[in-house]
């Protein structure tokens, strides 16, 4: 009986405990949401969106605030469906130190800046697993160059701009052993490992990098930066934590210390600096691969040495500001003159002021050394913290009034609050696990605002079921009210952690539409179909193709031979906007080849069997695609079949070259 | 033989070397619109050259058998400068001459030159119209191409647009002008003539 009782009261409780669930997701979405996401067909974004494509390696492009998906970017990962990376031309682009790389993860986005706006011309993004940084070029939608950093490992504090894109910042999240010392025990941590803070010039014209110099730091992780701007100008900022300089169970041994570090780092000073002394020059190799739009090929030439700067002779150029637990965002806002940092395990988000962090230089407000760098009083550089804004807080953007929005991992929410008083202004959920938020312009001087966006880690029961792995996702806000409103919610390609968003009016404009072939300085190019020919050197056979709505010239061949290397450089003689063509061969260990009007792309095939193969163009280009198509013939080595091509008229007098020597 | 009236002299002027900015203006448009270019496409037709989308209207036309237009298949961008040459030397020797013979002689030949350049025109357009490769990958039983001389025309999925252009306007706008001007002398001419009978 007494059983009996306690499993009423057991199911009671259960019922009424449902009837006090949180609010789902549905209730969150007001009235007219639909008709701000609306974009009618045919009508354009107002905003293009650069998502990080995470795990993916690429970049995704998307209008908002519709949150259609316009384009991915391949950068750091192979990408069949355009030949990125496979491709004769697009190879290069992939080299490291360590060789050809097919992969890696793509973090973070920063859109080039001029006097601290957004000026559409280039986005740089990161590769953190084996650390380099891309710019792509925006008036191609392609990766234009790739520069590897030497001495960095998990290059997570990347890339980060300063106002004029002097430079762009890349921190190691990782300490490791420097070049020049590597075999050495893990567990003399401290002793030989060290972070790096690598510092990339940008040709202003150009666009072009160049490791400038490395400053080099102690073991700590670096998370994530920020640039001064205004006044700032001139400093960067960076979170770090482990500054408990463990080697093993970071999770427990990284959290120990009550406090982690802001760096503020003096970079006009360390640029001086660096003018004044030669610097210690490293033995290190690293890749740097540029993409040309004239030879349509990328060129990569493997560097040797780094000019490097230890932290400790860079006097009164670095302080440390302590931060609560393990901080990750470090966000100047749009005036310059405060700092977020987000202490992912604190209960508070601190802001420094840049004026008071100045004046406690000034009067030597030191809480003495750490690692052989002066630490500024906590309260010294502090503005004031915000008082219970949620849990985990992670990053920080800015709108055009005055009000901060900050990411909170653990509670799963957007906070608005009020860069003045400090004060929480709002708090909407997200679905689940935001990382980084987005406002547009939100690190620029001047924020466009209106939208921002959070990206998600878990989506769970937010979209149908797809087995086991499921999609990652953003959130739309609409931030023009005092309240936030929730307007959509999308799945993302890879893991989406940074974007940036930028007004379509910058870009749209200067987007190139095809490439003048008469331009086309690519050494295998075919300028028009009475070139097309097949040329064979020893058993390297060079394919001089054209291809344009509906054939290719040539499209039948003889004389392939087992054993050789076929190399088809394929021209797009279209001379329009939106005509690609497509080539790929039959059993070829290749992806296909996306070839733009006007540009020569190399597919690289070695014959596996005798026969007659076949070729195709892969892009529904015209109504005579089907037709678009060719053959060729396969012999055995040393087989007396002529090499021979044509187009139109193969059988009777198609040209026959004497084979070279 | 009588003068002009000053104002329609002064006019005969102005005309005249308006159509000097015929040498540098497009003379004829035609403009094709398909569902795959809602923005147009155009080809310019100058005194002496083509410009605008012509080449990705020869892409187009391949389809259907037509032939490539080129500067070459037009002798006449060889002597169209010359004959301008010619009606604008004509109309300044009308202007010092100031004879109303001249102002007739002068309309009648810009009359005759449009009506000649819009009958070859047309010839142009007829033969490049139905002139088609046997071999062409789609043939529909007696379909020609041939643009149109002026207005709207649809030619399978597109639909073209054949008007004058700047240069057109400027030359019809001349003409117009002497004709109006002659017909009125014509006018005044008869006028006087009554007079001089009755006077």
């Amino acid at each position: 009986m007494k059983n009996y009782i306690n499993y009423v009261a057991a199911t009671l409780a259960i019922a009424t405990l449902t009837q006090c669930k949180p609010k789902s997701a549905s209730q969150v979405v007001t009235g007219d949401a639909a008709a701000k996401v609306y974009v009618a067909p045919g009508k354009f974004d107002e905003i293009y969106n650069f998502v990080s494509g995470g795990f993916s390696g690429q970049l995704a492009v998307y209008g908002l605030p519709s949150a259609r998906l316009l384009k991915v970017i391949p950068v750091f990962s192979q990408n069949p469906e355009n030949g990125w990376g496979y491709s004769e031309e697009t190879k290069p682009m992939l080299n490291t130190s360590h060789g050809f790389i097919p992969w890696d993860d793509l973090h973070h986005v920063a859109l080039s800046q001029t006097e601290g706006i957004d000026d559409g011309r280039w986005v740089f993004v990161n590769g953190n697993n084996t650390p380099r940084v891309a710019r792509i070029d925006l008036k191609t939608f392609r990766t234009a160059e790739i520069i590897e950093l030497p001495n960095s490992s998990g290059n997570h504090s990347s890339p980060f701009l300063t106002e004029n894109s002097e430079y762009v910042i890349a921190g190691t999240r990782f300490s490791t052993p420097l070049d020049g010392n590597n075999d050495v025990p893990i567990s003399s941590y401290k002793e030989n490992f060290k972070g790096t803070i690598s510092f990339i010039k940008i040709d202003p014209t150009s666009g072009n990098m160049s490791v400038a110099f490395q400053v080099v730091m102690p073991p700590f992780n670096f998370d994530l930066s920020r640039a001064g701007k205004g006044p700032s100008h001139g400093w960067f900022f960076f979170s770090c934590y482990n500054t408990e300089q463990a080697n093993t169970l970071l999770e427990v041994n990284a959290s120990q210390r009550d406090k982690d570090f802001v760096i503020a780092m003096n970079w006009k000073k360390i640029e001086e600096y660096a003018k004044a002394n030669k610097g210690k020059v490293t033995t290190s190799k690293y890749a740097h691969n540029v993409y040309s739009d004239e030879t349509h090929s990328a060129t990569s030439t493997i560097s040797e040495g780094i000019v490097q700067f230890d932290a400790s002779e860079l006097k009164d150029m670095i302080y440390l500001i302590p931060c609560p637990k393990s901080p990750h965002g470090c966000d100047t806002d749009p005036t310059g003159e405060y700092i977020v940092a987000g202490g992912k395990l604190a209960a508070t988000i601190p802001v420094f002021s840049f004026s008071k962090m100045l004046k406690a230089i000034e009067g030597k407000e030191f809480d003495g050394e750490f690692a052989g760098l002066p630490v500024i009083k906590y309260e010294s550089a502090l503005y004031g913290e915000v008082p219970k804004p949620g849990l985990g807080p992670l990053h920080t953007e800015f709108d055009d009034k005055g009000n901060a929005y900050t990411s909170m991992f653990v509670s799963s929410e957007v906070v608005k609050w009020n860069i003045k008083d400090l004060k929480v202004i709002d708090r909407k959920p997200t679905f689940y696990s935001l990382g980084h938020l987005m406002v547009v312009g939100g690190g620029t001087k001047h924020p466009y605002g209106k939208y921002l966006v959070a990206y998600n880690k878990i989506t769970k029961d937010r979209y149908l079921p797809t087995g086991p792995e499921l999609a990652q996702s953003a959130q739309l806000f609409d931030i023009t009210g005092e309240k936030m409103e929730m307007l959509y919610d999308y799945p993302t390609i890879g893991e989406p952690h940074y974007a940036q968003a930028i007004e379509a009016s910058k870009i749209k404009d200067k987007q190139i539409r095809f490439f003048k072939i008469e331009d086309n300085k690519h050494q295998f190019a075919t300028k028009g179909e009475k070139e097309a020919k097949v040329v064979r050197t020893g058993n390297r056979v060079d394919v001089y193709a054209t291809c344009i709505r509906s054939h290719f010239a040539p499209d039948n061949i003889e004389g392939i031979q087992m054993g050789d290397e076929v190399y088809v450089h394929v021209t797009n003689l279209e001379q329009d906007w939106d005509v690609p063509h497509g080539f790929a061969i039959k059993g070829a260990a290749n992806a296909e080849l996306l070839v733009m009007p006007g540009e020569t792309c190399t597919y690289k095939w070695n014959p596996d069997r005798v026969g007659v193969t076949v070729f195709y163009c892969t892009d529904f280009c015209s109504a005579l695609h089907q037709e678009m198509s060719g053959y060729i013939r396969v012999s055995p080595k040393g087989s007396s079949v002529p090499l021979k091509w044509g187009l139109g008229d193969f059988s009777s007098d198609a040209p026959v070259t004497p084979e070279k020597k | 033989m009588k003068k002009i009236r000053p104002v329609f002299r002064w006019l005969v002027l102005f005309a005249t070397l308006l159509l000097v900015t015929v040498y540098y203006l497009p003379i004829w448009s035609i403009q094709l619109w398909a569902p795959q270019y809602p923005e147009g496409l155009e080809m310019l037709i100058w005194i002496n050259n083509l410009s605008g989308n012509v080449d990705v209207i020869n892409d187009l036309n391949h389809y259907i058998g037509m032939g490539k237009i080129n500067v070459d298949m037009f002798p006449e961008f060889g002597y169209m400068v010359y004959i301008l040459g010619f009606v604008i030397f004509f109309g300044i020797t009308t202007f010092f001459v100031n004879k109303r013979f001249m102002l007739y002689l002068y309309s009648s030949l810009l009359i005759i030159a449009a009506v000649a350049a819009l009958i070859d025109f047309y010839q142009w357009e007829y033969i490049y119209g139905h002139t088609l490769d046997p071999r062409a990958a789609i043939i529909i039983e007696g379909q020609s191409y041939q643009p149109p001389l002026l207005g709207y025309k649809v030619l399978l999925n597109f639909t073209a647009l054949s008007m004058p252009s700047y240069g057109g306007w400027i030359l019809f706008g001349s003409g117009f002008t002497l004709v109006f001007a002659s017909i009125l002398e014509l006018f005044k001419a008869r006028k006087e003539r009554k007079k001089e009978h009755h006077g």
